[in-house]
């Protein structure tokens, strides 16, 4: 297990360096650094001393030992339009695209894993035949177009939930949240269904899936052979092993679906993350878009890591391997 | 399908493929529809009402009009008109042909690219084949929208920078797809008697080894379509993708979304209509396909 896991730690660690070498070559190599990162008002003089300052006269491999060093320190850049610390812009971000995503995860077991269960135990109903090519059309429909449907129906044409904005927010740990008031919750109600279609189709695919394969298992006859309600059946023999794809796949959701919250938090207006890049994109306010970048990637590893050590706990079968 | 009819013919795997395929009228509808759709995008410069880009022809008196009504040019809007006066219909049909483009462009590129490299991975394996899968594995594990923004934040808009976008987001599952069984097939007998009669590698790569990989990368490719067009549309909407010059349907989406507080909701709800039918159609087809094509289900 220790093995195992160091393996992947230096496998995380590989692939920092290279997500951090190819957004300082986007930067640097494909644009032009004295362009992305001093401000256009800048004059000439102003442009020479800022170019010292950056070290953009070293040579480049240098510039990536000097962005590394900053970057380890929690430097990433000043932004141009809020001139603050990108990093803190990106922070302070952070928990209302989290509240999103984990919301709309949230609402993806609590829809999904029902609806999936039925289709998988009764998978011959008109309404199971019903559940699948709706989950079809979940992984058809372009998120966006989704939202402002959202947005026509149900606070437009019937006015019953707001449509932008995070509504009233309760300080909990000294950060603002939008679930623990009533007006918060009805602002964030249509952007997590909107972010969760997705994967509640997901989720209703795989554990249907799940079933009837679990189902034709011999463990499950035998269960049904000593005499097991079918209660106990599914929802402890069946369940729990349905569970690991599910867990499996959810978690690594998470990091798309913070992600996609670009998409959503863009058509919401929701004050995230996602809004915050997409504006700093269509300014052009370049260090705000590096550090996104940067952390969104570091974000990613530590999901991807935290996932595989979970499989691990989850799956005998994969602790087995490693020690192999 | 009439080939199907006098089926006693000599069974070939492409008629085999085509009755087992037009047995879901799902699927058979899906095709329709998309042909009818890819009609429409290529024929648009003769069948739609307005050219949507002559400045000439549009009248701003004319903006923002409900579905149905009649213009001052004395068109009927049967879609209604966006905020400069544009007809919708036209507008859809013109954008049809961008999302397209870009769809299938895109798809096709990647699929060219990711299946070479997926082809040279099973077959050369060893340290060539490390390589490739590990920057599959560090692009899959990348969600494709965040890649894609990271693209267009480098380069900027504009369809060629879309295209490459997608391209670079997408290679990976063609090129995981050709691998997977392209390491079956090298296994088997006329590979290794191809290699007996010496015959050049790169022949033996493209005439003996990609034919037999063709059913899965035919299924992924479809697919891929249907994820290009959306996320081409998502991009758009987001106002990274293709300028407004050109405007696809997720640009035309976007258009509309500032008047859809307002109740005008026609100008976003139609051209989303028109990529939802596109979208739904293709993966109709696919879905079709990979069942037909996978020979895990078959009895």
């Amino acid at each position: 297990m220790a093995l195992y896991l160091l393996r992947r730690l230096m496998q995380s660690g590989f692939v920092l360096v290279a997500m951090s070498l190819l957004v300082f070559l986007g930067v640097y190599a494909i644009g032009d650094p004295i362009e992305i990162l001093i401000s256009p008002d800048a004059d000439q003089i102003e442009k020479e001393r800022a170019i010292r300052a950056l070290g953009l006269d070293l040579p480049l491999w240098q510039q990536y030992l000097v962005f590394v060093g900053k970057a380890l320190q929690g430097d990433l850049g000043r932004s141009f339009v809020f001139n603050e610390p990108a990093i803190q812009l990106i922070l302070q971000r952070m928990p209302a695209t989290l509240e999103l995503a984990f919301g709309s995860m949230f609402l993806s077991i609590l829809i999904g894993l029902p609806l999936g269960l039925y289709a998988g135990l009764r998978p011959n109903r008109a309404l199971s035949k019903g559940i699948m090519a709706g989950s079809i059309l979940g992984f058809s429909l372009p998120t966006f177009w989704v939202g402002l449907m959202l947005i026509m129906i149900f606070a437009v044409q019937l006015g019953w939930l707001p449509s932008t904005g995070r509504g009233e927010t309760a300080l909990l740990f000294g950060i603002p949240w939008s679930f623990l008031t009533l007006d918060g919750l009805s602002h964030i109600l249509l952007p997590a269904i909107n972010l969760s279609l997705f994967k509640i189709s997901l989720v209703i695919r795989l554990t249907r899936a799940g079933v009837r394969e679990t189902m034709l298992m011999d463990y499950v006859k035998f269960a049904r052979a000593k005499g097991l309600s079918p209660f106990r059946v599914t929802f402890v023999h069946v369940f729990k092993n349905i569970m690991i794809p599910v867990v499996t796949v959810v978690g690594l959701e998470l990091g798309g679906t913070i992600a996609f919250s670009v998409v959503t938090e863009s058509v919401f207006a929701w004050p995230g993350m996602g809004k915050l890049i997409i504006d700093s994109i269509n300014v052009l306010d370049r260090p705000v878009i590096v550090a996104y970048l940067m952390m969104i990637v570091l974000m990613f590893i530590i999901i991807n890591l935290a996932v595989d050590i979970l499989y691990t706990v989850l799956d005998p079968r994969v602790r087995l391997e490693a020690k192999a | 399908m009439s080939a199907t009819v006098v089926a006693p013919q000599v069974e070939t795997p492409f008629r085999r493929f085509v009755s087992e395929f037009s047995a879901s009228p799902l699927a058979v509808g899906g095709l329709v529809v998309f042909v009818i759709i890819a009609l429409v995008a290529i024929l648009a410069p003769w069948i739609a009402p307005q050219n949507p880009y002559d400045l000439a022809v549009l009248d701003i008196m004319d903006g923002r009009l409900e579905p149905g009504s009649v213009g001052g040019s004395g068109i009927t809007h049967w879609l209604g008109t966006d905020d400069q006066g544009r007809d919708m219909l036209s507008g859809i049909m013109y954008g049809l042909r961008i999302s397209l483009v870009v769809g299938v462009g895109s798809a096709l590129i990647a699929c060219l690219v990711g299946a070479s490299l997926g082809l040279l991975a099973a077959y050369a394996g060893g340290r060539t084949d490390t390589m490739i899968m590990r920057l599959v594995d560090l692009q899959l594990s990348f969600p494709t929208i965040l890649a894609a923004l990271m693209i267009l934040a480098f380069l900027g808009k504009g369809i060629f920078n879309v295209v490459i976008a997608l391209v670079i987001v997408e290679w990976a599952y063609y090129a995981r797809t050709v691998r997977g069984s392209a390491l079956v097939e090298r296994r088997r007998e006329y590979i290794e008697a191809a290699v007996c009669l010496a015959l050049p590698t790169r022949r033996i790569l493209f005439n003996h080894l990609l034919p037999n990989c063709l059913p899965p990368l035919i299924v992924v490719g479809t697919m891929q379509i249907a994820r290009a067009i959306a996320l081409e549309a998502t991009l758009s909407f987001l106002g990274l993708g293709v300028p407004i010059t050109e405007p696809s349907l997720g640009l035309l989406i976007a258009n509309g979304y500032e008047y859809m507080l307002s109740g005008k909701y026609w100008i976003s709800f139609y051209p989303g209509i028109a990529l939802l039918i596109t979208i739904v159609a293709i993966n109709l087809m696919g879905d079709q396909m990979r069942d037909v094509l996978n020979p895990r289900l078959k009895k």
